[in-house]
């Protein structure tokens, strides 16, 4: 755990090495937003979340994340896998025939690291309350962690947990958007607009945060206010204003690399412009 | 041929409420959500004893499901109550990938099923859950026959690890089976023995064999009886030797032909043991309003209806 920004740099430059080879290695994946939120999951597993690689399914007496956009998987695998999780040469397998690593995470192949299957989304929030919920009843005072994408704000059942966790003041729980503003057919604009999403959160009843998502001296900021309004009666939820595709250059500002993998020549500008800091896997 | 007699009526989502609190008493990791329908589940004395262990979602199925499967992650047993409509159809994606496929431990609690709850229509009636449930790797589905089964069954699935879809029903019905009974998941109940003609029913269509039973021997017809409360894991092994015996078949069940228990006999059959089989079932369409009695009579499935089917797999043993 650390809070020295520059080993947190560090750490994504690396990760986002990963999420590209893994991507390139199979032809297939999400790299953009996987990209755009790998500075967020760096930050929350090498600052902020007190967690234990050591894996334990039920998660007590450790804050618990939930990545409910899965198709990121690649930033997700690739932060499991520098924090301790597992090999991190397993990551060559992403997406691959007997892989751990599904396309989307799930627990189906007892992944260290992964504690509900997501993919199909809006779900994910759901889960995090009732996970919240029993640490409430087990006296555990570690918190839940979430991720969502803000085109996954379309789906209803986003809303019907976000109606339910102030009502029931479950205020251990920190959810976050990344709000890139792409989705597969387009901008959220264009395809369907998701309004004012500070005023419609505060509306809901949550305390909203917003912050630069690819900031990371501005994240750990967020972050440690995020915590410090925890436990007073409100859910937390944090907008990450955040660059699909961020750290390369060419996979920024469109909605084209949501899930297309690069070739060959495409990979080697990629990396060109990320730093080998951990080693390859 | 054991005759089966009744004191008392009630109905199975009584027996889910008892079981419930029982649950509840022997382990404190059992916790219960419902999604506005706390009187109709019978869970207010859950509710009432273990307050703190109770989540009231509102009218968000979706949430519920969610939620239930995060229960689980610390260590919790959550059993979800909603009718069953609302229990799979319309929460089938959010069972698949956050309960299934995720492989946690909540009881999908599901009450209101089939035709019989009467009046409010096809809209509630749902006909195909048994079918969408079973599909689903490593889920386990269990219809029982009356209270005092249903009650056992409530017990017995807290102590079964993996999600599980446990459906009841509304209508008040005869109570035959034992109070004390011990209820094993996957165990066919051997109601009566026979020799002509097997009958395999499930759920509320159990008592209605029992009558035909009854009707078919005083014609000279020795009906075996055997009670599937499990479709999931299915007993296949009762189900030949059954069939081995008596070499013609009758399921029934509230529910679609299509999907239910009867397409799981089947498929036991055609691989194992291909043998006559009638099926007493929905004919592949929606409910009405209506009583629940009108309507098991008019979609044929009352003891009148198991009667005719025996004696046509009977019939067909025999050409």
């Amino acid at each position: 755990m650390t809070t020295d920004t520059n080993e947190l740099k560090r750490v994504a430059s690396q990760v986002r090495r990963d999420i590209v080879r893994m991507v390139h290695g199979c032809q297939s994946g999400h790299p953009g937003g996987s990209l755009g939120c790998t500075d967020y999951l760096v930050a929350l597993y090498f600052s902020v979340m007190e967690h234990n690689p050591d894996f334990k399914m039920d998660g007590i007496n450790e804050d618990l994340f939930f990545l409910s956009n899965g198709h990121i998987s690649p930033v997700f695998y690739s932060v499991l896998a520098h924090a301790g999780y597992f090999d991190k040469a397993e990551l060559a397998t992403f997406r691959k025939l007997n892989s751990r690593l599904q396309g989307h995470p799930t627990t189906h192949e007892h992944l260290p690291g992964i504690r509900i299957a997501s993919g199909s989304l809006g779900q994910g929030l759901s889960v995090a309350i009732g996970a919240a919920q029993a640490k409430k009843l087990n006296g555990d005072k570690h918190l839940v962690f979430t991720l969502h994408g803000d085109g996954e704000l379309q789906e209803g059942q986003i809303w019907e947990a976000a109606m339910y966790a102030p009502h029931n003041k479950v205020d251990n729980l920190i959810a976050a958007i990344d709000v890139n503003g792409q989705q597969i057919d387009g901008s959220t604009k264009q395809v369907l607009s998701l309004g004012d999403l500070n005023a419609k959160w505060t509306a809901f009843g949550w305390e909203v945060l917003e912050t630069k998502g690819n900031d990371i001296d501005a994240l750990l900021v967020t972050l440690a206010e995020a915590k410090s309004r925890t436990g007073q009666g409100k859910p937390v939820v944090i907008l990450l204003h955040t660059d699909m595709g961020y750290g390369v250059d060419f996979m920024m500002g469109t909605h084209k690399w949501h899930g297309t993998a690069p070739n060959d020549a495409q990979l080697a500008q990629a990396l060109a412009q990320l730093e080998e800091t951990l080693g390859d896997y | 041929m054991k005759k089966y007699t009744y004191t008392d009526k009630k109905d199975t989502r009584s027996g889910f409420g008892a079981g419930l609190l029982e649950a509840g008493k022997r382990n404190d990791q059992v916790v219960a959500l419902c999604a506005d329908l706390i009187g109709s589940l019978k869970m207010q004395d859950f509710i009432a004893a273990f307050p703190e262990r109770f989540f009231q979602t509102g009218i968000a199925e979706a949430n519920m499901m969610g939620m239930a499967a995060g229960l689980t992650i610390g260590g919790k047993i959550p059993f979800t109550g909603t009718f069953a409509n609302f229990s799979t159809g319309r929460v089938y994606d959010q069972i698949r990938q956050s309960i299934a496929y995720s492989n946690k431990n909540v009881k999908i609690c599901a009450s209101h099923a089939g035709l019989t709850l009467g009046e409010d229509g096809a809209t509630h009636q749902i006909l195909e859950d048994i079918g969408l449930m079973k599909m689903l790797p490593g889920m386990t589905v269990i219809n029982p026959c009356d209270y005092n089964q249903t009650k056992a069954a409530t017990i017995a699935i807290a102590e079964h690890e993996g999600p599980v879809y446990l459906r009841f029903g509304r209508p008040v019905v005869p109570i035959f089976t034992d109070p004390d009974q011990k209820f094993e998941i996957g165990k066919a109940w051997m109601v009566n023995e026979g020799t002509d003609v097997s009958i395999f029913a499930t759920g509320h269509l159990v008592w209605e064999a029992i009558q035909a039973g009854e009707k078919l021997a005083e014609e000279g017809i020795n009906a075996e009886i055997i009670n599937i409360h499990t479709i999931k894991p299915l007993d296949a092994e009762a189900i030949l030797a059954s069939v081995r015996k008596t070499g013609c078949v009758v399921t029934a069940e509230e529910h679609n032909r299509l999907g239910g228990l009867g397409d799981s006999v089947a498929q036991v059959l055609a691989t194992k043991l291909p043998t006559p089989q009638e099926y007493v079932a929905v004919d592949d369409s929606f409910g009405e309003s209506g009583t629940p009695e009108q309507l098991m009579t008019k979609y044929g499935l009352d003891a009148a209806h198991i009667v005719e089917a025996a004696k046509r797999a009977i019939k067909r043993k025999q050409s």
